[in-house]
């Protein structure tokens, strides 16, 4: 692009954002897959919106790149645009495409208003090309950055989620773990479990690991520590949902238990836990007669 | 200078630490604890631990060793209270205080010091009775 190049795209964006915005329109419904999830209006809306963002731009920057300041509210609104077609589920393309379809309406407009200048009808076409191209990539990676930020927020959310700690009975606290422990999981299901503890004053707490998939070493010691750690507060711990896929990998990888008390089932862990606490479960019937 | 002041209950000793344990009165407490287990026969110690929110390796060897100190006079300890974040950074250290009993709460504490230690002298009244 030469320096004396003057593009007369801000002028054709200001002239023509009518039917800019219609033909873009059109151009943008025969692209989206998801018909009826954005409303004509709206898109009509975020249209309008950005190409009048877009010719504010181009008339203080020509410049033909994005990095300037006079492109930060383009790229807001395109960032907000970007961020509200993840949460509704489009995919990269059909979100990228929302700027590369104003490629064809724009060049039709150049083309109608050149009409014979054809040298200066390749070079704006060069411009125009490069600039949406650039905004284009900076929808995917907003786009992106969106997905991430979600998938981020889910994984903390699957964290939180998978480490419930329930109260059984008064004094026993029920810990079912599901899915592997690694070590960031285990500080959180320690913090939650010691807490717990404080909160309900409980002298056993039953961990079961009949949702944990494989047992490690790993995976052992994390057990272990967090027995540790109750066993320092004063409450007692029991591990049960032992399977005996489980019980083999726990011997053949040579893992001490030490006096950890362990149970197959969480039913058999509860019944001990009934009997420290110096209750007995007893039929109704059996009572009556009595 | 500063000590951890150490209470006599009848059979029990009662000691509270309610500030940031540093090494210097850990000893000074390790000294304390043990002279007055002699003088007053204690045949029970109660560490209440709730208030400290800070522990390094020395502390908690401190702990491990004046419950194997008691041990040998003849007095069982009990350490309670420990915080969550406490019991995690020992864990974390590696040192699980194998040995030391521990409650949640001086009540619990009590109730397991009298438990241990009243079965000790009917043991005794039996031999007795033999």
């Amino acid at each position: 692009m030469s320096s004396s190049f003057k593009s007369r795209l801000p002028e054709i964006l200001k002239k023509h954002q009518p039917e800019l915005v219609k033909e873009w329109g059109v151009a943008q419904a025969t692209r989206l897959s998801k018909q009826g999830a954005i409303s004509p209006e709206e898109l009509r809306e975020q249209s309008a919106e950005f190409l009048k963002r877009l010719a504010k731009a181009v008339e203080t920057d020509s410049t033909g790149q994005i990095d300037g300041a006079a492109f930060d509210p383009v790229k807001e609104h395109l960032a907000s645009v970007s961020r509200g077609r993840t949460l509704q589920g489009f995919t990269s393309s059909e979100t990228a495409s929302f700027v590369f379809s104003l490629k064809r309406p724009l060049f039709n407009q150049i083309n109608k208003e050149l009409g014979s200048a054809s040298s200066e009808i390749a070079q704006e076409i060069l411009a125009i090309g490069d600039l949406i191209d650039a905004l284009g990539l900076f929808t995917v990676e907003a786009y992106q950055k969106t997905r991430e930020e979600v998938i981020l927020r889910q994984g903390q959310e699957l964290l939180e989620l998978s480490t419930p700690v329930v109260k059984l009975w008064d004094g026993v606290l029920a810990l079912p773990l599901i899915g592997t422990l690694d070590s960031a999981r285990t500080q959180v299901v320690m913090e939650s479990l010691l807490q717990k503890i404080v909160e309900t004053g409980a002298d056993v707490a039953i961990i079961d690991i009949t949702g944990v998939p494989t047992v490690d070493t790993l995976v052992a010691q994390h057990l272990l520590k967090t027995v540790t750690a109750a066993r320092l507060m004063g409450a007692d711990c029991i591990i049960s949902g032992i399977r005996p896929q489980i019980a083999q990998t726990i011997v053949h990888l040579g893992v001490e238990l030490g006096d950890i008390i362990t149970k197959a089932s969480l039913a058999d862990a509860f019944k001990v836990a009934i009997q420290r606490a110096g209750l007995a479960v007893v039929k109704v019937a059996a009572k009556k007669a009595n | 200078m500063e000590r951890i002041p150490i209470l006599r209950m009848g059979d029990l000793l009662l000691v509270t630490i309610q500030v940031d344990m540093h090494d210097r009165l850990a000893l000074t407490l390790q000294d304390d604890l043990t002279q007055a287990i002699c003088t007053h026969v204690a045949r029970g110690v109660l560490i209440d631990i709730s208030s400290l929110e800070m522990v390094d390796s020395f502390i908690g060897r401190m702990l491990a060793n004046i419950s194997s100190m008691a041990r040998i006079l003849d007095a069982v300890t009990v350490v309670v209270g420990m915080q969550p974040a406490v019991a995690i950074t020992l864990v974390e250290l590696g040192m699980s205080l194998d040995g030391v009993r521990t409650a949640l709460n001086v009540e619990k504490g009590m109730a397991l010091l009298r438990g241990s230690l009243d079965l000790e002298p009917r043991e005794e009244e039996e031999d007795a009775a033999d």
